[in-house]
């Protein structure tokens, strides 16, 4: 029977596969497992309210959110072009919206200086006619968690809009829809979970976003110091505070996963 | 609201030169082989596809110059498209709100059209939950809630099964009868061309074959193809008075032609024999047995030879005769059973 053999060979492990499966399995669980044994239990409730934290966690959350909201804004319609249009160049304009994902964050802070620093080549000119000043601000945050994360979305949209069923598009335009109309009524609700999934993912890069961050916003509590910037900060003067802070994004991270594991951890 | 269209479109490996005028009211039926630039020419008609050359023209408004969604126009697509987000009644006013209706006004309208097509109880339910034949019938309430003036039909009945099929056949037909614009139908089924459409237009390889009521084409298929989906043999041959020479076989027939000549007759009126037929019967020829297989209750004899043809004739008969692949037999046909006209 084939079914019989099959399972003779399944039954014989592959040692040579699965003992490095199995020790990288650990090098990625057990760090996690540290924080965790080593986490301050006892004190864990008071030290999650010191101000210091919770101010933390708030411009996290807060900063993230909004450029999520910004690439959303600017990358759906980016992958729309990007999936639709044919133009020449459209291979290196994808390449190069894919540039922040490879690129070093501390290069993409550096660059951000170089261009919206106050003598950058468009800073200054937002310096002399708007009096807007983005390095060192929340709002400098705001511009580095959206360099970084901006891709997060675009690939993910792009993928959706490509997998979607153009002739939806096709049937409605015979209803007498315009561009615009399939696109707010049949295109954006086709693609809502690849939207979905971008925005996730985006905001989870975004929360933990720090080399462009503390390049291009800088470090001050209450105003550019999000959590990755206040675990670093805590590492060298009080661990057990980074330990809790750390807890903390962690848990957030295993939140998003658990909400996309129909997505994700269960896709084969 | 007559149409008139001259479809021309190049590509590198098809070509589709079709020339359609649709009368108010009337149905015609592109009928073809896949491939043959049915589907084409409605996506042409619809503005989906660019036409290389020619012109459509609506009630003399030039319909050709005009992007998709602005032509007043109704597709029911082949596999009905119906937004997979929507109910069936969203669906259904989808059309409506795109023209600016008020959204109570749609979906009031978008209702009415629901019951019109017996879907009522249907109104709240998602594409997901509908049958293949409510689906369909969403499909068309859509398409005509818009008071279209040019309704496109994409193999409507394609998708549904056997039993569905007929019911939504009958359905459909009747709503076509009501519907005033022209109405443009695509179908490979002879069937669904007969029952629903006025006129024929054949094409094959993006080229009309031929063109007519479906009573006289299924009379006088012009093609091979035709005549296949009629379920006919047809021959091409030269007339003389009351004899038609197909191949090297003269043929005796009850018309009267000169020249170029179509020729055919059922293959149920196909008579077969073991050795040759006493007397001298007229349209007898010699043929071998090229396979023998099931069609309905008979048995269908695939005739090889001067001629090729089919023979349909009785399991009972097959039997008696021993009828068996490579042998040889009689074939004959009476006079009365052919039918010919010019070609």
């Amino acid at each position: 029977m084939a079914g019989t053999g099959r399972e003779a060979v399944a039954g014989r492990l592959p040692w040579v596969l699965v003992v490095p499966a199995g020790l990288g399995l650990l090098f990625l669980v057990l760090p996690l497992a540290g924080l965790l044994v080593r986490a301050p239990w006892a004190t864990l409730g008071e030290r999650l309210v010191e101000p210091e934290v919770l101010e933390a966690l708030r411009l996290s959350l807060v900063t993230a959110t909004v450029a999520t909201g910004i690439c959303l804004v600017l990358g759906v319609p980016l992958a729309w072009c990007l999936a639709r249009l044919s133009f020449p160049g459209r291979r290196v304009v994808r390449a190069l919206v894919t540039v922040p994902l490879v690129l070093p964050p501390v290069v993409g802070g550096v660059a951000l200086l170089l261009v919206l620093g106050r003598r950058g080549l468009v800073g200054q000119w937002l310096d002399s006619a708007f009096g807007i000043t983005l390095p060192f601000t929340t709002a400098g945050v705001v511009v580095a968690e959206a360099f970084v994360a901006m891709p997060f979305l675009v690939i993910s949209v792009e993928g959706a809009l490509r997998a979607a069923d153009l002739r939806f598009e096709e049937a409605a335009a015979t209803l007498g829809a315009s561009r615009w109309v399939v696109f707010r009524r049949v295109t954006l609700p086709l693609i809502a979970p690849g939207i979905v999934a971008g925005a996730v993912l985006c905001w989870a890069r975004a929360l933990g976003e720090f080399g462009a961050t503390i390049t291009f916003a800088g470090n001050f509590p209450g105003q550019t110091q999000t959590m990755p910037l206040a675990v670093y900060l805590a590492l060298e003067t009080e661990p057990e505070a980074a330990i809790v802070l750390s807890l903390v994004l962690l848990a957030v991270s295993v939140i998003i996963l658990a909400s996309l594991r129909d997505r994700w951890v269960n896709s084969p | 609201m007559t149409l008139t269209a001259a479809l021309r479109l190049t590509r590198p490996n098809f070509r589709l030169d079709l020339d359609l005028e649709v009368a108010p009211g009337e149905v015609v039926a592109l009928l073809g082989p896949n491939g043959a630039g049915k589907t084409t020419a409605l996506r042409l008609l619809a503005g989906l596809t660019r036409l290389t050359e020619g012109h459509i023209t609506l009630d003399d408004q030039p319909l050709h110059d005009l992007p998709v969604e602005k032509r007043p126009i109704g597709m029911v697509f082949q596999d009905y498209l119906l937004f997979p987000h929507l109910s069936a009644l969203d669906n259904v006013a989808f059309g409506l709100r795109c023209q600016g209706t008020g959204k109570a006004e749609s979906r009031r309208r978008a209702f009415e059209w629901l019951a019109r097509v017996g879907l009522e109880d249907h109104a709240n339910v998602r594409p997901r939950q509908l049958s293949g034949g409510q689906a369909q019938r969403v499909a068309l309430a859509r398409a005509l809630v818009i008071d279209p003036r040019l309704l496109l039909l994409d193999e409507p009945l394609a998708a549904l099964d056997a039993h569905t099929r007929l019911e939504i056949r009958s359905h459909l037909r009747r709503h076509l009868a009501d519907f005033d614009g022209a109405t443009v139908l695509v179908t490979h089924d002879p069937l669904d061309a007969m029952v629903l459409a006025d006129r024929l237009i054949v094409i094959e390889r993006g080229q009309v074959v031929q063109e007519g009521v479906p009573a006289d084409v299924a009379r006088r298929p012009r093609t091979d193809y035709v005549a296949r989906l009629v379920g006919l043999n047809l021959y091409r041959g030269t007339a003389a008075g009351h004899h038609i020479k197909v191949d090297d076989i003269l043929f005796t027939v009850t018309e009267h032609l000169e020249g170029p000549a179509f020729l055919v007759f059922a293959p149920s009126a196909v008579a077969l024999y073991r050795t040759r037929p006493d007397g001298s019967p007229r349209n007898l020829w010699q043929a071998t047995i090229d396979g023998v297989e099931r069609h309905g209750d008979n048995m269908r004899i695939h005739l090889d030879g001067p001629i090729s043809a089919a023979a349909d004739i009785t399991p009972a008969a097959v039997a008696e005769l021993d009828l068996t692949p490579g042998q040889t037999v009689w074939a004959s046909i009476k006079a009365t059973e052919t039918h010919a006209y010019p070609a």
